[in-house]
């Protein structure tokens, strides 16, 4: 029977929390279309890893380990995923739309003559054929694809797909492929803020714009986001002017968020930073300026002095966590 | 160095779209349309490269004749030549467009072959790629910071929460992304000698495409969201609101 693929992608030994994400999209996919699904783990020593696929629904684990996949190159895991795409018959391949992905995956689909949907939002099945809904002309409006040859290759976007506990047994097979040689070669891989959460793996985000006027007021989103254990984020003026590093900029040649909650804070809302957070599912603004474009997007908004709405809503946030 | 790069017309940034007849398409109708903003920095690079090294940079772009526009106005940064492949519509298939740049590239003996990071109108993010795999060469993707040194080079390229350094040999292929340089203006010489410069038309053979749009939509309407106009002192209404109506805190 023709499978439907979740690729795993794992960093510094761990899971991306995507990952969870695109193993429920995958198994419910799968029961729509009638198809078993089968979770992809690629690299070495990533037995610890694969519980997790059949926490998620997923009775089906392929582990693929290689020497040459010790050190990570997009070459050697498109030519893996190629190959088990191919030895398990694949009519679908999914992976989350990480850095990782949107780089592998388009090799991937080219070594397959198959095509690739990035960044996709939402999925379903009409028949053999999946429809995959994408965020096009940066979310100003949405795409409705379909892939039709073999396998319908996508990426899913973070937070876009529920991660749905239902453990199942899974059996883990291993599986050999041949492996090309690297055509780069990464020298370092340097790590900034780690430790400090992603912005596109956060469930809440708490954004800063040009309206805090400098890098020393970015304590009270600070506090906020420690509040609400969200990360924070921020325009593009906020991270040109280097008060906040550039990975946290927000926007189309910025990050693109789903979070489930975006507090955008002294933020005028132009049309470039919405392309990056609209598909948020609740959005809040703080803004002094109420005819500020961000209103227009939010489901509640503040009009007032950030610098005082924001500890004010600290506080009530800390009674409201206090009492749970 | 003989460089090219791969540029795309697409709508300005800041430009309302909406869906076109058809459902499928945009309604070009009052677009103001530009280079995409990344193969900016792309075209930059190359420039850059060529001056200290000498050699030329050739366009290539894939779309009908409207699109002389916007390769004029890539020549007029300082490219020296285009091509420009025929097609009644740029392809909505990433996988066509891919297949029919990578045949003209192979005829080019390029030593680099520049992408931009995306296209702002399709977003699909993966031409460099794409290409890149068709062509079997070195490809690196998403690039801030890039040094040539003879027939190697070193880039430096974003991934989640970090910068990776990456060696290759060239013949490869590079995508830029924002802050890899600063676009040049095009100065009023520029645009003069862009109009002398020859843009190539070549019929490529289409694939077939295996990707469809088959609906374009806009996104759901937010509803009317809720304002309120009393600064700190509505902080405590927000916060019940947020736990019990949205149930997101
Ligand atoms: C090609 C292109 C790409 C771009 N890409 C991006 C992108 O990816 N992301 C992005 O964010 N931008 C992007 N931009 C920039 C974008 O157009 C805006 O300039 C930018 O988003 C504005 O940032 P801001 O909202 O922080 O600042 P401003 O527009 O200056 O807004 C500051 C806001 O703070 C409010 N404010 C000031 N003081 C207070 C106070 N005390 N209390 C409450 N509110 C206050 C003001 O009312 C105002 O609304 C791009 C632009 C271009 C041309
Ligand atoms: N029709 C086209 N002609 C030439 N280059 C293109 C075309 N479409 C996309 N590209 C290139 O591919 C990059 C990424 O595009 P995309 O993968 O569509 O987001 C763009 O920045 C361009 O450099």
């Amino acid at each position: 029977m023709s499978t439907v693929l979740a690729v795993a992608d794992i960093r510094n030994g761990e899971h991306r929390s995507v990952n969870f994400e695109v193993f429920s999209a995958a198994a419910k996919l799968a029961g729509e279309m009638g198809l078993s699904v089968t979770a992809v783990f690629i690299g070495n020593g990533l037995e610890s890893l694969t519980g997790a696929a059949g926490e998620y629904g997923i009775a089906n684990v392929v582990v693929v380990e290689d020497p040459a996949l010790d050190k990570f190159s997009a070459d050697t895991f498109a030519a893996a995923i190629a190959e088990v795409a191919k030895a398990k018959g694949a009519a679908v391949v999914l992976m989350g739309a990480t850095a990782t992905a949107r780089d592998v995956l388009p090799r991937a689909a080219m070594r397959l003559d198959t095509a690739l949907a990035q960044d996709t939002i939402a999925m379903r099945a009409d028949g053999a054929k999946v429809v995959f809904t994408r965020p096009m002309y940066a979310g100003k409006l949405l795409g409705e694809v379909s892939i039709k040859s073999m396998p319908a290759m996508a990426t899913i976007r973070s937070k876009a797909f529920k991660a749905e506990h239902s453990p199942v047994g899974a059996t883990v097979e291993k599986v050999a492929v041949s492996l090309p040689t690297p055509r780069v070669k990464i020298e370092e891989l340097a790590l900034e803020n780690t430790g400090t959460l992603d912005v596109t793996e956060a469930d809440i985000i708490v954004s800063g714009g040009r309206g805090l006027k400098g890098p020393e007021n970015w304590g009270i989103l600070e506090d906020l986001a420690k509040t609400l254990g969200a990360a924070t984020g921020c325009s593009r003026p906020v991270s040109d002017e280097g008060w906040r590093p550039h990975d946290e900029h927000i926007g189309q040649t910025g990050k693109v968020v789903s979070p489930t909650l975006y507090i955008a804070v002294g933020i005028s809302g132009a049309i470039q930073h919405i392309a990056g957070m609209s598909s948020s599912k609740f959005i809040v603004a703080v803004n002094k300026d109420e005819e500020a474009p961000i209103f227009k997007a939010s489901d509640y908004g503040i009009v007032g002095d950030l610098f005082e709405v924001i500890p004010a809503l600290n506080e009530e946030i800390k009674k409201i966590k206090g009492n749970d | 160095m003989n460089i090219a790069v791969c540029i795309k017309q697409t709508p300005d940034t800041t430009t309302r779209v909406k869906v076109g007849p058809g459902g499928t398409g945009i309604d070009e109708a009052g677009i103001n349309y530009i280079i995409n903003p990344y193969d900016e920095f792309a075209i930059e690079e190359a420039l850059q490269l060529t001056e200290k090294n000498g050699g030329e940079v050739t366009l290539l772009s894939m779309g009908p004749a409207s699109i002389e526009k916007t390769i004029r106005e890539g020549l007029a940064m300082g490219a020296h030549k285009a091509i420009r492949l025929n097609v009644d519509k740029t392809p909505d298939d990433p996988t066509v467009t891919a297949k029919a740049l990578a045949e003209t590239l192979k005829n080019g003996q390029y030593d680099l072959i520049f992408f931009g990071k995306q296209a702002v109108d399709d977003d699909h993010g993966q031409m460099a790629s794409l290409v890149g795999e068709l062509l079997d060469l070195p490809t690196v993707t998403v690039v801030l910071e890039l040094h040539v040194d003879g027939g190697s080079a070193t880039a430096k390229r974003e991934v989640e929460g970090g910068l990776e350094t990456i060696r290759f040999s060239l013949p490869a292929v590079v995508s830029a992304q924002r802050n890899l340089n600063e676009p040049r203006y095009r100065s009023l010489k520029g645009i003069m000698q862009a109009k002398k410069k020859t843009i190539e038309v070549v019929e490529p053979a289409l694939a077939e495409a295996h990707l469809v749009v088959e609906k374009l939509t806009p996104p759901p309407a937010k509803g009317e969201g809720k304002i309120f106009r009393n600064g700190a002192q509505d902080a405590a209404e927000v916060v019940r609101l947020l736990r019990e109506e949205a149930k997101v805190i």
